[in-house]
């Protein structure tokens, strides 16, 4: 066993202090109460961390402060851009920002993997089974991640098509592309570590990620933003390997483990395999075939005082929010209208469909911010048999989680899916923009119901109009 | 690169035990905090930035201090820009005094 020095020894208690704070970070990430804090250990444990290797890696090491000034450049730049990013998004683009972040993990890590291929590369002698089999993995799985984390934002930011994209023989592509990397991986491991072959299959990795997530529909992009966290993870997982590095290691794995959980829980939510996810290429069908925006649907028109006063003289209100509350952002003004309806003596309640909006936690997020109480906000288990004593479902700007083909029509893209069970209220009333589809691209027969009158317009202009509707009730 | 016998089987226990632990804390997590715990944890993997400075630490050649500017820079992106961002989603869920009057602005 090697002898430790003393700085050594130190260096494993901070990695343990880290990885301690990683873990205990998460622990309360999973509570409500708890949760900044848990955020804010995790931050403490990282900066930690960094700190001490600089201290002992570069101004205690020989020559190590000659390269001190990577740090200076590399560090403040990739703060700001970070710092920037975080704070300038508006809450309706987190998906895409976590996206951008995950793949900036996914990059470093394959980055690193692949400078320590390069430097210990190329002698006569093969390069040790574990640590080529590690450098592979970290390259392989964190330039997946990479560009994999860029189409999702491409998706979710409007700029790469939100629907699936197939071409003829897609699949096989796919299933080239893993043996190749399968091939030369076993070839780099056990025959010769060559570089230019480590570069070619680092760059079939690279279009692999593509070609992955292309075939998914945006509206799953939650779950394969939150898989190829995981897969960063097991990324740096596996640098934390070649590095022999215990922080990156279980960093690596605490995230590749708790990020794969994250990803089951979340199909779990919308009724879906994982496998379901990632190959069925959702909202393929209908969307393009029911494609007329209206359908052969009639709708029922209602106006903004109607609606009002139905609402006003009723005795509860169940409030649906979706993605199109997000985008209007309209939550101001629907917490005034929840503020309102109460002094009326009405009841209101928000019913939170697991995945409404683009992210789990979206709709709970927004309305926190307009500081609508905790308590009004149910979830879908606990709020569906309210809804026949109803007067009133508002529904803004969601779409899919209200359908009802998921219940009844077996070729509906959705079928299976647990929906609120909106169409069970008195009156149903849909603020929308557009007939258009929602985003898996199908019709919503709720609109067709007899009970269901639709309000037309930005979400927060309508709900101001509600507003004062109510107002003057 | 040597990776003793002992070192290797010791990074496979953390291996296995870390993925262990991580499956165990996140195994019950109320919907409303996926947001926020997946970016945490996208956080945490951003450490990855530790092994961008010991790639930077040992840079030889003009190749291998891109490599290391690149890792690192993306590195900080991914720690700082994942703090900050799960920071800002869960500075919206600031606890409320409970049945609060609804005459006051937020």
């Amino acid at each position: 066993m090697p002898e430790l020095s003393g700085l050594d020894i130190a260096s494993y208690v901070v990695y343990l202090v880290a990885a301690v704070s990683f873990i205990l970070g998460l622990k309360f990430l999973a509570s409500p109460t708890t949760a900044r804090r848990g955020n804010q250990i995790a931050a403490g444990g990282m900066a930690l961390v960094v700190l001490w290797v600089f201290v002992t890696d570069f101004l205690l090491a020989d020559g190590g402060i000659g390269q001190a000034w990577i740090l200076a450049v590399g560090i403040p730049l990739g703060a700001i851009a970070g710092v920037v990013g975080a704070r300038r998004v508006p809450m309706t683009a987190m998906p895409q920002m976590v996206a951008i972040f995950n793949g900036a993990g996914g990059g470093a890590a394959a980055l690193v993997a692949v400078a320590e291929f390069l430097r210990d590369a190329g002698e006569s002698t093969l390069l040790p089974l574990p640590f080529v089999i590690a450098t592979l993995l970290g390259a392989v799985i964190g330039s997946v991640s990479l560009t994999g984390s860029i189409v999702a934002f491409g998706k979710l930011q409007g700029f790469v098509a939100a629907r699936p994209v197939k071409y003829p023989g897609s699949q096989v592509v796919t299933a080239v592309l893993l043996l190749a990397i399968v091939g030369l991986g076993v070839y780099l491991a056990a025959i010769a570590n060559s570089v230019p072959l480590f570069l070619l299959f680092c760059a079939i990795a690279l279009v692999l990620g593509v070609q992955l997530v292309m075939p998914i529909g945006g509206a799953d992009m939650p779950v394969v933003v939150s898989l190829l966290n995981s897969y960063t993870g097991i990324a740096v997982a596996a640098t934390g390997f070649v590095l022999n590095n215990y922080a990156l290691l279980i960093a690596g794995t605490l995230v590749g483990a708790s990020g794969g959980i994250l990803t089951q829980l979340m199909c779990k939510a919308m009724n879906r395999s994982l496998f379901n996810v990632l190959f069925a290429g959702f909202g393929t069908g209908g969307g393009v075939s029911v494609a007329g925006p209206a359908g052969d649907q009639t709708v029922r028109e209602i106006s903004a005082e109607d609606a009002a006063v139905l609402m006003a003289y009723g005795k509860k209100v169940i409030i649906v929010p979706g993605y199109g509350m997000a985008v209007a952002q309209a939550q101001q003004p629907v917490r005034e209208l929840m503020d309102l309806l109460l002094e009326r003596g009405v009841d209101v309640e928000f019913a939170i469909h697991p995945v409404a909006g683009r992210m789990p936690g979206h709709m709970n997020v927004l309305l926190a911010e307009a500081n609508v109480p905790y308590d009004r906000l149910k979830e879908m288990d606990e709020i569906n048999d309210d809804f026949e004593d109803a007067s009133v479902a508002l529904v803004i700007g969601a779409n899919d989680v209200t359908n009802p083909a998921a219940r009844t029509d077996t070729g509906s893209p959705i079928y299976g899916m647990p929906i609120l069970n909106v169409d069970a209220a008195e009156n149903v009333i849909v603020l929308k923009r557009s007939m258009a589809a929602g985003f898996a691209g199908i019709d919503n027969p709720l609109y067709a119901e007899p009970k269901t009158a639709m309000l037309f317009g930005d979400a927060k202009k309508s709900v101001e109009e509600l507003v004062a509707g109510v107002k003057a009730a | 690169m040597e990776l003793t016998g002992f070192e290797l089987v010791a990074a496979l226990f953390i291996l296995v035990l870390a993925a262990f632990v991580g499956y165990e804390v996140v195994s019950k997590v109320p919907t409303m905090l996926h947001t926020p715990l997946m970016s945490g944890a996208n956080a945490v993997h951003g450490v990855i930035v530790v092994g961008a400075m010991f790639v930077a630490a040992s840079s030889e050649g003009p190749l291998r201090i891109v490599l290391a500017l690149l890792a690192v820079i993306l590195g900080t992106i991914n720690v700082v820009g994942g703090f900050v961002v799960t920071d800002r989603m869960l500075d919206m869920f600031k606890r409320r005094p409970q049945g609060q009057s609804p005459q006051e602005k937020g």
